[in-house]
């Protein structure tokens, strides 16, 4: 808690935290809304935003409003899904090749520097592309999670580097410790705090595929999420047709939620950075 | 030693990745449970396109041998690798029978105009004032600048391309909303040709430079801050040497190192966010022929551009790879 | 006829950080007093962490925020003038840089320009203090330097991460007396050095000293280098200097405790008794003790060392300590 009101007394963080606070309150009330997102026409078409449609309604008669709600609810899980899973990869695939070493990093190595050159982003759409017709909330999230430990499992591995030169290590060793018992009951808690500050990005990262993915039109284009917004008012001409506010609900949104997430990010790693964190403890 | 110990490994992780990369591309079709080929077909008739006749069974064909479900899998993919070492990527579906690589060499110029000037740009104008912003960290204006870069930073391409759309095309008309230059106009080398492109590349430019820019910024502030604790530049600055010398030939100069390599492994992503911007503002390159393709099913289409696009970016690494050393005399004289 | 060519007065130097809306402060330097003679070389001794290297940026004037002096000063004496340092302008202070005052940094890998050879350095500082000389005169100036000191000509081609740490520290002193400045301040210079290089380094120093006839700071935690080449040591303890005096009393009669604990410390000629390392550990500058701030650390503790810090004792002529122990402290005041 102590580490909590700290961050909190960052702006950033503040800023950050009050915003996805907002988003989150915002996709709550999905639960609470009268129309079921799945089906068209239940609002009059292309209606201005007023009184009655506060955000104004599309093409397809739904209120944007209460649809907003679903994309940022839908939008969330995808990212959630994606980046606990990359995280379990990242962390296992660090771990082996910080703790191994030798071959078995330098091949760990390999795919995940292979991940990071590839333009991935055609090798998904071209999965997405032949499973096109299955891709729900979970299988996006799986899909993305497959692709998106690459950086962070580096991240942990110098980590894990670093921490296998201590002490504590060799005294394991010597006494016998089995090897894997080791590595998560002694480096969990090191680079637990490095786990979450790296789920903030990959959540980010999550949503933005999410995005692209659905503008180009492979995702399941009934279920509500920001990029399908997005894809439809693209589709119906929202803008030359001068239908500003369809487009502008999703933009302004996605342009708070990824501000927010990147906000927390860089405050958290702030806070972890060892360097700053030897000012705050107050050495000389 | 510079030779075995940076361009070996270098230009093997070149052919590796390369390799990886198009393996992939040519397993993962084998690998999804249903039939690719059945699947994609019945997805064409499925939209009731007009296809040519005989161009059905063409697909067919083109579709077997390149999935490679025809003969044993080793045969099938080794004559992938016979065909692509040719440069045979296979014809377009949707404009039969076109091959796919003159669809892409149509299409290239204007990625790499657009992606070239842009990426170039931002990280040349990125790094100088974010150099500056981090040398003189304590001054107002490099706050001010750091609070802006915050903002754009998280914000993706399209994103940020939309909302200027929505600014600019929309809210005060000054620039085109889409496309490359004035329908019908025919490309010529004419001035007038010229401005036209320059006009309408203008938003989908400004989009990928700014954000570019805010990155290259960013992490140019940091990188320079930390070079700035050297123990080089505190010696240099108590022997009195000029500030100017200072920020230029020991400060910014030792900073753009971890920039070039930055640079490297950053390319497959601002590639991947320019097809993305391209898509938004209809601009005829890679990123909307890459759309086309995907909204008329022609798989053969996408997976040229995926090949190509791998082939490209992997070379242009190697060569922000090869271009270091001239930069850092501890890998020349290793 | 005073001889002081750099002194303190006073001197308090503390680093003042912001964290989180809390304010830190870190007493680094406190109530220095020091009156370093022209053409003398005074070493500054102490533990890694109590003061020194921030004591080193205040005398060369180079106090940057979240460093500040917040009281005392530090004057130079140029051309007989005595010359409050926080009164020159950066331009002043830039151009007495090199030609007046120099540093000696540790020759660390990254103490000279990684990107540059040696000859690009030398042509830097050059011309910075000498106006865009003919890039011709330059090398020939660095070039004759280069062999007055006896070192090779062809590491002017060289870069840093190709020469030896002994030959880069080499190179450092050869930077630093380019322009046979007044003063030379002396940060570490032969730490991480092998004792052989070691020998070598502080052999040259004494040459260059010999040669200038100028003032040499040298500030080093090692205290068989200050035997080596020190006419003068400050003693310095969290902040302090606690004791001063010439290198054979420091050596000969040590006073104060903790000048003890590091001579008794040293290794001795044919002396096979076990090595006494102080007790514990330096204080936090963040957080120090009342009183002598040495007095956890301390075998003879008495109350009144608890309480109140001593001031300095006169107990022979340039010899002065600040302990209880010796003396009720009427010579020079401490808080």
């Amino acid at each position: 808690m102590k580490l909590f009101r700290d961050l909190l007394r960052d702006y950033r963080f503040a800023l950050g935290f009050w915003a996805l606070c907002l988003l989150l309150f915002f996709a709550a009330l999905s639960f609470g809304s009268p129309y079921d997102p799945t089906l068209w026409g239940e609002v009059p078409r292309d209606q201005r935003p007023s009184a009655e449609y506060w955000l104004g309604t599309d093409s397809n008669g739904q209120d944007i409003f209460w649809l907003a709600t679903f994309a940022v609810r839908n939008s969330l899980i995808i990212a959630l899904i994606a980046g606990v899973v990359s995280r379990i990869v990242a962390v296992v695939v660090g771990m082996v090749a910080g703790y191994r070493g030798h071959t078995t990093d330098r091949v760990l190595m390999f795919f995940s520097d292979s991940l990071l050159v590839i333009p991935l982003f055609l090798v998904i759409v071209m999965l997405a592309m032949l499973i096109r017709s299955s891709l729900n909330l979970v299988t996006l999230g799986l899909l993305l999670a497959f692709f998106g430990w690459a950086w962070d499992a580096r991240l942990i591995r110098s980590q894990i580097l670093s921490l296998r030169e201590r002490e504590f290590t060799q005294t394991s060793i010597l006494s016998g410790a089995n090897t894997l018992g080791l590595v998560f009951n002694e480096y969990m808690p090191y680079i637990t705090p490095l786990v979450f500050s790296t789920l903030i990005n990959n959540m980010a990262w999550a949503i933005g595929l999410e995005i692209t993915l659905a503008i180009l039109g492979l995702l399941d284009l009934s279920i509500p999420t920001l990029g399908t917004m997005l894809y439809w008012a693209i589709n119906y001409q929202a803008i030359l047709l001068g239908r500003w506010w369809w487009l502008m609900t999703p933009i302004t949104i996605s342009l708070l939620l990824f501000v927010a997430l990147y906000w927390l990010s860089v405050s958290i790693s702030v806070y972890l950075d060892p360097r700053t964190r030897v000012q705050r403890i107050g050495a000389g | 030693m510079f030779v075995r110990r940076y361009l070996i490994p270098r230009l093997i992780q070149y052919v590796l990745v390369i390799l990886l990369g198009i393996t992939a591309v040519f397993f993962i079709p084998r690998l999804l449970p249903n039939d690719p080929v059945m699947r994609t077909v019945a997805e064409l008739r499925a939209r009731g396109s007009t296809l040519e006749p005989g161009a059905v069974d063409k697909i067919i064909a083109d579709l077997t041998e390149l999935y490679g479900l025809e003969g044993s899998m080793g045969e099938q993919y080794w004559a992938f690798w016979g065909r692509l070492l040719r440069g045979d990527l296979g014809v377009s579906f949707f404009q039969f029978p076109t091959p796919v690589l003159r669809l892409i060499t149509t299409a290239l110029p204007w990625t790499l105009g657009l992606l070239l000037t842009t990426t170039l740009l931002a990280w040349g104008i990125g790094n100088l004032v974010g150099g500056f912003a981090g040398y003189y960290s304590n001054r107002r204006w490099s706050h001010l600048l750091d609070t802006v870069a915050m903002v754009l930073r998280p914000m993706p391409y399209y994103i940020f391309a939309f909302a200027l759309l929505l600014l600019f095309a929309y809210v005060v008309r000054w620039f085109p909303v889409s496309g490359g230059a004035t329908l019908g106009r025919q490309p010529s080398l004419s001035w007038a040709f010229v401005q036209d492109v320059l006009w309408h590349s203008f938003l989908p430019a400004f989009s990928i430079f700014i954000l570019g820019t805010a990155v290259w910024f960013q992490t140019m502030k940091l990188v320079v801050q930390n070079v700035n604790g050297e123990s080089f530049v505190f010696y240099a600055k108590l022997s009195g040497v000029q500030e100017s010398k200072i920020v230029s030939r020991y400060v910014i100069r030792n900073a753009l190192l971890p920039q070039i390599t930055g640079l490297g492994l950053s390319l497959g992503l601002i590639f991947s966010g320019a097809l993305i911007t391209e898509i938004v503002f209809s601009y005829p390159g890679l990123g909307t022929l890459l759309y086309n393709a995907i909204i008329t099913g022609d798989y053969n289409l996408i997976m040229g551009i995926t090949v190509f696009s791998i082939v490209a970016i992997t070379t242009a690494v190697l060569i922000v790879d090869l271009l270091y050393p001239f930069f850092d005399p501890r890998i020349r004289y290793m | 006829m005073d001889n002081t060519i750099l002194r303190t007065a006073a001197l308090q130097a503390f680093y003042q950080l912001d964290l989180y809306g809390k304010t830190k402060v870190v007493k680094a330097v406190n109530e220095v007093d020091l009156a370093i003679q022209a053409d003398e070389i005074y070493g500054i001794a102490g533990e890694s962490g109590c003061g020194k290297s921030t004591l080193l940026k205040a005398l060369v004037a180079a106090v940057e925020p979240p460093l500040r002096v917040v009281g005392g000063k530090v004057t130079y004496r140029i051309d007989g003038k005595e010359v409050d340092v926080s009164t020159l302008s950066p331009e002043e202070k830039r151009a007495l840089r090199l030609s007046y005052i120099a540093y000696v940094p540790q020759g660390s890998m990254s103490v000279l320009n990684p990107v540059a050879r040696i000859r690009d350095t030398y042509r830097d500082f050059i011309e910075s203090h000498l106006g865009r000389q003919r890039h011709q005169e330059a090398f020939a100036l660095a070039q004759d330097h280069l062999t007055d000191l006896g070192l090779p000509l062809k590491i002017l081609d060289a870069y840093p991460h190709q020469l030896s740490g002994g030959m880069r520290q080499r190179v450092t002193i050869a930077l630093a007396t380019l322009l046979k400045p007044r003063i030379l301040i002396g940060d570490e210079p032969t730490t991480a050095l092998d004792v052989v290089v070691q020998r070598g380094v502080v052999q040259l120093l004494k040459e260059v000293q010999a040669r200038l006839k100028n003032t040499i700071v040298l500030v080093t935690h090692d205290m068989g280098v200050h035997a080596n080449i020190a006419d003068r040591i400050g003693i310095m303890y969290a902040g302090r200097i606690v004791e001063e005096a010439a290198t054979e009393k420091i050596f000969g009669a040590p006073a104060h405790p903790y000048t003890q604990y590091l001579i008794s410390s040293l290794p001795k000629f044919g002396d096979k008794s076990p090595r006494e390392s102080v007790p514990g550990s330096p204080p936090s500058l963040a957080n120090l003790p009342g009183g002598c701030p040495f007095h956890p650390r301390c075998p003879h503790v008495q109350t009144r060392c608890k309480e109140k810090m001593p001031g300095f004792t006169q107990i022979e002529k340039n010899h002065r300590v600040a302990c209880w122990l010796v003396g009720e402290g009427e010579h020079g005041q401490a808080a």
